[in-house]
């Protein structure tokens, strides 16, 4: 502080003004730099725009399509609830369950892994990271053939299952790397008081965890919803359709009028942009914590 | 519940326990040791289910002839390295494979050096820093096949806005995936847009680990700009670098929704990966068989950079 105040006293006019020029060529800069941001921005979004700009164009055919949505057209947007509105209600369903099944399956592992002194610990680490590198294909060969014997294809159940397969592991290995900072003390005290383990984590860990169980319940709404792979092969009938499965149909067909299309691509996107603008933290979290934790 | 209500019994019922003191202690030991367990019984299970067994059932699949009779009949003969032989004396599996080599190695090249780009730009603080780089996301937060869906009408060759603004230019439209020379290059891009967030995001906050101080000592010897990126941020992001460079394999290796939605291995087989090419078997013309001996060659590549991962990850702890 009073190094600063001697310098300020100390400092000659020339030099005032040279700190002045100094601090405004920064600023100048720091506003360029904002414009390329933005810039890059609206490159790197275009795509997402230009989803949402056919979607309400109510011709359909992208050639006819101006380039801003100045007469919007909502169209689209009704024959996508038409065709896909009940889709779109399957995979919520899907979603939510798998956010569940996740979260209860997994928070008790990774406090155990976190707290619990288990020999075989790095072992399970090791098993748990090697089981996200299984590619998606080779996990729905196996349960098309068990899901064909146990009934459980075209089945709600049968892809909330499927689903938790990649959110677990992902689930795991967040909510550990938060509970390692649990001080073991406050759950000791509880159990001196004469609450079972169980009772103690339901009472103790989970709410002081709360931000990581939110993290990974997002991204296991994320996964399922944006689940693809399971959609498409353990299903056969038609009778379930996620959304993702709606869209790859429509695609499939030679797409006349795009902005039924669009229109179902931006309903299936809402979730992700409400997650973006209210949890974004969450998710900044979990995109960093998922792959280097 | 259950578990809550066992080891309230088990309170009660221990002290009057008949056996002595070192039994009883011996006793509730194993109770804990159980409880213990139980915390983590139910993702072990869903593990070896949702993953050990996918992994052995492929295995044993793929040496048998397991097609869609087998549901109905319940035989599945085994037919030994059949399946292996199948598919890899198939013409097409050479091109299977190169495709993949270029559609992985192009994705994760464009990827990465935009992402690192992009990571450095915003390293930097200016108004509204945050906000923009959080809307970088959106891209990996919507649906892989959303993403694809939005592509398909962009390259659309007759109408697609791409076209359309190449034609202000002169330039002819060019069948971005209906042409077997550049559809692979149009998956690649589509890819690489894809994959950006994710890239910016993990540098980024590598980026952020390096603490100032290291770059502060560097100017005073004189590191600015680009010999500050070699000598003092590069050295310090190996390790992030690594595992986001791994990670990229292993997840580009698999993609399926992207390819399926824009050009569905086509035209002429010209973006067909091991990955179109295992669901093609199995769930198009259900040879699981053949499609699970293509899944075992597609894991064998996996776990190749896994390891290489894990001792990325390994080294970064150590350190």
């Amino acid at each position: 502080m009073t190094a600063l105040a001697e310098s300020r006293i100390s400092r000659t006019g020339d030099e005032q003004r040279r700190h002045r020029r100094h601090l405004m060529v920064r600023h100048t800069k720091n506003w360029i730099r904002m414009g390329l941001g933005i810039i890059f921005l609206i490159g790197m979004l275009f795509p997402v725009y230009w989803m949402l700009n056919i979607s309400l164009q109510g011709s359909g055919t992208t050639l006819t399509s101006s380039v801003f949505p100045l007469h919007p057209d909502f169209a689209g947007y009704r024959t996508a609830i038409a065709d896909q509105g009940g889709h779109l209600l399957t995979s919520l369903i899907i979603a939510i369950g798998t956010v569940v099944v996740t979260l209860v399956i997994a928070a008790p592992c990774a406090y155990a892994l976190a707290q619990f002194r288990f020999r075989w610990i790095s072992w399970a680490l090791l098993a748990i990271l090697i089981s996200q590198m299984i590619p998606g294909i080779v996990i729905a060969n196996a349960l098309y053939a068990l899901y064909q014997r146990l009934d459980l294809l075209d089945s709600i159940p049968g892809l909330i299952i499927a689903n938790a397969a990649n959110a677990i592991p992902f689930g795991i290995l967040i909510m550990r790397s938060f509970m390692l900072g649990v001080p073991p003390s406050i759950v000791e005290a509880a159990r001196v008081d004469g609450a079972g383990r169980l009772r103690a984590f339901l009472s103790i860990v989970v709410p002081i965890s709360r931000n990581s169980l939110i993290t990974v319940g997002l991204f296991s709404f994320l996964f399922a919803w944006s689940d693809f792979v399971f959609a498409l092969t353990l299903t056969t009938k038609g009778t379930i359709v996620p959304v993702t499965l709606g869209i790859y149909t429509y695609l499939g067909a030679h797409v006349a009028n795009w902005s039924p299309v669009m229109a179902t691509a931006v309903l299936a996107s809402i979730p992700a942009i409400i997650l973006l603008i209210i949890a974004q933290r969450y998710i900044a979290a979990g995109a960093v914590g998922g792959a280097v934790k | 519940m259950s578990q809550a209500q066992l080891a309230a019994r088990g309170r009660e019922a221990s002290p009057s326990a008949p056996t002595g003191p070192t039994g009883s202690r011996r006793w509730r030991h194993w109770r804990e040791e159980i409880a213990k367990t139980l915390f983590v019984v139910p993702a072990a299970f869903a593990i070896v289910v949702l993953f050990g067994y996918p992994v052995v059932k492929n295995l044993t699949m793929s040496f048998q002839e397991y097609t869609i009779r087998t549901f109905f009949t319940g035989e599945a003969p085994w037919v030994g390295l059949t399946n292996y032989v199948t598919v890899i004396s198939e013409e097409l599996f050479t091109k299977t494979v190169i495709n993949t080599a270029l559609f992985t190695v192009g994705s994760i090249v464009g990827q990465f050096i935009i992402g690192m780009l992009l990571a450095l730009f915003f390293h930097r603080h200016f108004p509204l820093h945050g906000v923009l780089r959080a809307l970088f996301l959106l891209p990996w937060l919507i649906p892989l096949i959303v993403g694809s869906a939005a592509w398909r009408a962009i390259l659309e060759q007759d109408s697609g806005i791409l076209n359309v603004t190449l034609a202000v230019f002169g330039i002819d439209p060019v069948p971005w995936l209906t042409s077997p020379d550049v559809a692979l290059l149009a998956i690649i891009l589509v890819n690489i847009w894809l994959g950006i967030p994710f890239n910016l995001t993990l540098l980024y906050s590598g980026l952020q680990d390096i603490p100032d101080e290291l770059y502060e000592a560097g100017a005073l010897d004189g590191a600015t700009g680009w010999r500050a990126f070699w000598n003092i941020t590069w050295p310090n992001l190996r390790a992030v670098v690594s595992v986001v460079l791994m990670l990229g394999v292993v997840y580009t290796l698999k993609v399926l929704d992207i390819i399926l939605g824009l050009t569905h291995g086509g035209p002429a087989n010209a973006t067909q990966t091991i990955a179109t090419q295992s669901y093609q078997r199995s769930f198009v013309e259900f040879k699981f068989g053949e499609g699970a001996a293509l899944s075992n060659i597609l894991i064998v590549i996996s776990l190749a950079f896994a390891v290489v991962y894990l001792r990325a990850t390994r080294r970064q702890v150590d350190e």
